[in-house]
């Protein structure tokens, strides 16, 4: 987290023989990755520095205060007109512009809940607990009149906190708030070694023996490390699709992890995925539905990350993702025309929106294409449209037929 | 008008009818006969009931025309009468007014009202012609502002009072050289003279100069809009001079409204008419009345803002010579003359003959009446209607809504008080803030209570868009808000819809100068409840921060462990830094 420096773990590369699952196809010769936990600064180091952090924001404040001036928190403003992108790194970097937000008749409000706020994490920093997002919300619910009305105001004031204290590589997570979220599901080739919170005794999760059900990516997921044999990562959409694929197996087919990310991937199931992708070196291949939502907000966010949390996206994105499908083309090529839905007037705008003002569309010429021959056609596939011809169409056609060629996904 | 009219009406009809019964003398059939075979009339029948009415009796058929149409309003109209009377005579004399007015009821339906001043008096010959006959007294052709105007008023109190108890007024008067009179008179209805019976000096009285007069009444008292109460205290809202005594049935003792200023009104100037007023009759009265010898010298004489390039103008207009003689005139080419006068471009007629109230005096009067956040004067200048000057003046009284009221200090804190009410609820002229606005109407500062909707002040004020001025409006009704708008018009001659004095005649002229006014008014009010509701909305920011301040100041105790102390004096400092930050 954080500024972390991380140790990937270079001798599984090297690759160790002795397998403990060997149950992988044939011919190749069996290679399993791994990776230990991404090793964090230590954690005094992190409550040191988140302390700090707070301590000399509301020092500012009462020395400003104090002396008759009107003080103000500075932090960066979150938005997609905040963020660049250059193909290099990979993801959205905040350009570094500031929102200021001084004391006055306006602000008093959130002003009084952000310290108060900061008060808490202090706390929970000091006596080493945490609370989520809404447990904060109902803490609040005894500071009388400068409580939170809803939740959605204080993980505002939160994701304030964290911009203005991502300055001082502060994470939400340091400051001990946690995401009310879980994170996707995870099927597929690949040992999740966990440890016990109270013996910190080690626990293996095969991901390949999961039934009918499948693991789930906890919210932190630094201290995790991975076993694999896999070839590569499908991030799917939506749940159905990812039932289908376990149900028949398609992981052990083509020998993969399968994520399912439910929408818009969290940050967990986001950190997930890159440290797949970057501990492991395993290439990630998206598979949404053919709208607006899916390119523009799914897959771009978990590629590059999001504008309104850029001051996170260093760790919190995988920018070595690519676009499987469902792509416009795939609607021509897979005789599709007569499964789609016309696009709502909001997918436009969506979809406009994302050429005008979205950096990394702007980036990629092939995204501008795919995106306007979406808007010609007018119209959206879901990802379970291959059902047309038949349920298991996309295991056995599709899937197989795009996998021929992986670069050719969109990048 | 309706006044003059009416006089000029009742000599015409008696000259017709004197001349009738010249040419028909005396009937040559019986009457009788005539009747037994038909049911219609001959002309010699008629003229046998045809015979002079003097005005006595023409009032004592049709009382309502002078407003005493029922017990209640004959109370009222009584008191106004005698009311506009002392203050007029005070006001001429240059007396600071000191009135006293009593009700007492007597019985069921019968009261006594006594109206007492401390004007100048009423020399003896005069009190029985003033008190006891109709359409006597000096103001009927007189062109300046005063009151009164007809000179019916008074001796038609007397008259109704007489017709209902039987018994006619009681004046005592003393002017400052002789002794007090104390007269009571009868009226002579069908001869319009006063009757004396009883007439004696006092040897002492408790005033040095005045004049009392009381009269027994049928009537009926009661309190509430339009009535004696009502007027009272409007006549102390226009009259800020005059102190008033007054007295009614229920009071335990007189309710006393005391002057706010200590300057008479100056007395206007009489004026001659303006040729713009004067109708085709009329111009040839005066031509044969005139001791002018030739027509430049009647114009320039008889007539105002008339100068010899003026006269001439007109004469040259009118095709005429100016060396003619104006009885010739009168005759032969008055109608020409009068169109010519109205071709001719002629000043203004001098303004010295209004005595408006004064935006100062408004002012007081409202305040001094009403308790009101906020006042707003407009006085227009003088405008003409008919040849006849004219001034508007208005005033808004204005109450913000609630109970409290706002104020901010020079150091721009805002703090708020309870607003005082007074303890006269019938007193109280500004209604609730839902309620349509409280109109008060004034001619000569004398106030106007009935026939609000008859009325053209009323219909400016339905014309005024006062949503413009912050206050509510549904079309064709009065604004809403708790205000009261006060709108006086001074004239040498009040264009009044009735003898009973109780509306103004819509002319356009004055429809136009009131609705300016009340707009010129309405922008203070407006620009005022605009601010209002600015320190309003601040006070509730400042609320806000008082709210949320201390918060902060939890905050950052709970993350630098400051003490108390600290704590108190940083959110303090705060505040202060936040409220003078602000501007209202």
């Amino acid at each position: 987290m954080g500024a972390r420096k991380k140790t990937t773990k270079k001798k599984a590369a090297s690759g160790k023989k002795t397998s403990v699952r060997k149950k992988a196809m044939g011919k190749k010769t069996v290679k399993v990755k791994s990776s230990g936990a991404a090793v964090d600064r230590t954690k005094e180091d992190l409550r040191k520095v988140a302390l700090d952090s707070i301590q000399s924001v509301a020092t500012e404040v009462y020395r400003t205060g104090s002396t008759g001036g009107l003080p103000q928190l500075t932090m960066p403003q979150r938005n997609l007109a905040n963020v660049t992108y250059d193909k290099k790194t990979g993801y959205f970097e905040m350009k570094g512009n500031l929102k200021t937000r001084t004391l006055d008749v306006n602000s008093v409000k959130t002003f009084a809940q952000t310290l108060r706020l900061m008060a808490l994490a202090k706390d929970m920093v000091g006596q080493e607990d945490f609370a989520t997002k809404r447990e904060a919300y109902y803490v609040s619910k005894n500071w009388g009149d400068a409580k939170f009305n809803e939740q959605r105001e204080s993980d505002t004031v939160l994701d304030d906190i964290e911009g203005m204290f991502s300055v001082h590589e502060v994470t939400r997570e340091t400051l001990r708030f946690m995401p009310e979220e879980h994170g996707g599901s995870v099927v597929g080739a690949l040992t999740v070694i966990d440890r016990d919170p109270e013996t910190l005794d080690p626990i293996r999760s095969d991901c390949a023996a999961m039934g009918s059900g499948a693991y789930t990516v906890p919210s932190s997921v630094d201290h995790l490390g991975f076993e694999t044999q896999a070839d590569f990562v499908l991030a799917i959409e939506t749940g159905g699709m990812f039932q289908r694929l376990n149900h028949h197996r398609y992981w052990r087919t083509a020998n993969c992890i399968l994520v399912e990310m439910g929408g818009v991937p969290t940050r967990a199931t986001r950190r997930f995925v890159r440290r797949l992708s970057d501990d492991l070196k395993l290439p990630v291949y998206v598979f949404v539905d053919c709208d607006p939502y899916g390119m523009c907000n799914i897959y771009r966010t978990l590629k590059v990350g999001s504008g309104s949390a850029a001051h996170v996206n260093r760790n919190f994105c995988v920018p070595k993702a690519t676009y499987l499908g469902v792509t416009p083309q795939d609607i021509e090529d897979f005789g599709l025309h007569d499964a789609t839905h016309p696009l709502q007037p909001v997918d436009v705008k969506r979809a406009k929106d994302a050429l005008k003002n979205d950096p990394f569309f702007q980036a990629h010429p092939k995204w501008k294409k795919a995106i306007k021959q979406m808007l010609k056609m007018g119209v959206r596939a879901e990802q379970q449209a291959f059902a047309k011809w038949g349920l298991n169409f996309v295991i056995d056609e599709y899937l197989p037929r795009k996998m021929r060629d992986p670069k050719k996904f969109l990048p | 008008m309706a006044g003059f009219l009416l006089a000029q009406d009742l000599e015409i009809d008696a000259d017709r009818r004197q001349t009738q019964q010249r040419q028909t003398g005396p009937p040559e059939t019986r009457p009788e006969q005539v009747a037994a075979r038909t049911k219609h009339l001959t002309a010699e029948q008629m003229a046998k009931a045809q015979k002079e009415i003097s005005v006595s009796e023409f009032f004592a058929k049709n009382r309502h025309l002078l407003g005493f149409d029922n017990p209640r309003k004959s109370l009222l109209t009584t008191i106004k009468e005698a009311v506009d009377n002392s203050l007029d005579a005070c006001e001429e004399g240059g007396i600071l007014p000191d009135l006293t007015i009593e009700i007492h009821q007597i019985e069921e339906d019968r009261f006594r009202v006594v109206i007492e001043d401390n004007g100048p008096g009423i020399v003896r010959a005069q009190i029985p012609n003033i008190f006891g006959k109709l359409l006597y007294g000096s103001k009927f052709h007189s062109r300046r502002q005063s009151r009164g105007q007809q000179g019916i008023g008074i001796s038609a109190a007397g008259l109704y009072g007489q017709m209902t108890t039987g018994k006619g007024p009681t004046i005592i008067s003393k002017t400052k050289r002789s002794k007090a009179h104390h007269f009571q008179i009868q009226l002579d209805s069908s001869k319009n003279k006063p009757v004396i019976t009883k007439d004696e000096e006092l040897a002492e009285w408790h005033q040095k100069q005045g004049t009392r007069f009381e009269i027994g009444l049928e009537a009926h008292y009661k309190r509430g809009l339009r009535s004696a109460d009502d007027y009272i205290k409007q006549t102390a809202v226009s009259n800020p001079h005059a102190r008033i005594s007054y007295l009614a049935p229920g009071m335990q003792e007189a309710r006393v409204y005391e002057r706010a200023v200590k300057d008479v009104p100056e007395r206007a100037d009489e004026i001659k008419p303006h040729p713009y007023g004067v109708e085709l009759g009329e111009l040839m009265k005066m031509l044969r009345a005139t001791n002018s010898r030739w027509l430049s010298g009647f114009l320039q004489e008889e007539f105002c803002r008339v100068g010899p390039k003026v006269a001439k103008e007109i004469i040259k207009t009118a095709g005429l010579s100016e060396r003619s003689y104006p009885s010739r005139i009168a005759r032969e080419e008055a109608d020409s003359l009068y169109r010519a006068i109205q071709k001719t471009k002629i000043s203004a007629p001098p303004t010295t003959c209004l005595s408006p109230i004064g935006e100062e005096l408004i002012r007081e009067g409202l305040m001094k009446e009403c308790d009101a956040d906020f006042y707003a004067v407009a006085t227009r200048p003088p405008s003409v209607y008919r040849g006849n000057p004219f001034q508007i003046e208005v005033g808004i009284a204005w109450s913000r809504p609630g109970e409290e009221r706002l104020d901010v200090d020079a150091k721009g804190h805002i703090s708020k008080t309870r607003k005082k009410r007074g303890t006269y609820d019938t007193e109280n002229l500004l209604g609730n803030a839902d309620d349509p606005v409280r109109l008060l109407r004034f001619a000569n500062r004398v106030p106007l209570l009935s026939q609000q909707s008859g009325c053209g002040f009323t219909k400016s004020v339905l014309a005024t868009a006062w949503k413009n001025y912050g206050l509510s409006q549904s079309r064709g009704a009065l604004p809403v808000g708790s205000a009261v708008i006060l709108i006086h018009m001074a004239s040498v001659w009040v264009p009044f819809t009735s003898e009973a004095k109780e509306a103004i005649a819509p002319y356009p002229e004055i429809l136009k100068e009131v609705k300016l006014a009340l707009q010129e008014a309405g922008r203070k009010l407006g620009m005022h409840i605009r601010k209002g509701k600015k320190v309003a909305s601040e006070f509730q920011k400042r609320n806000y921060i008082e709210q949320y301040l201390p918060h902060v100041g939890i905050g950052l105790q709970e993350i630098l462990g400051i003490s108390d102390e600290d704590r108190f004096e940083l959110v303090e400092t705060l505040q202060e830094a936040m409220e003078t930050s602000r501007k209202i």
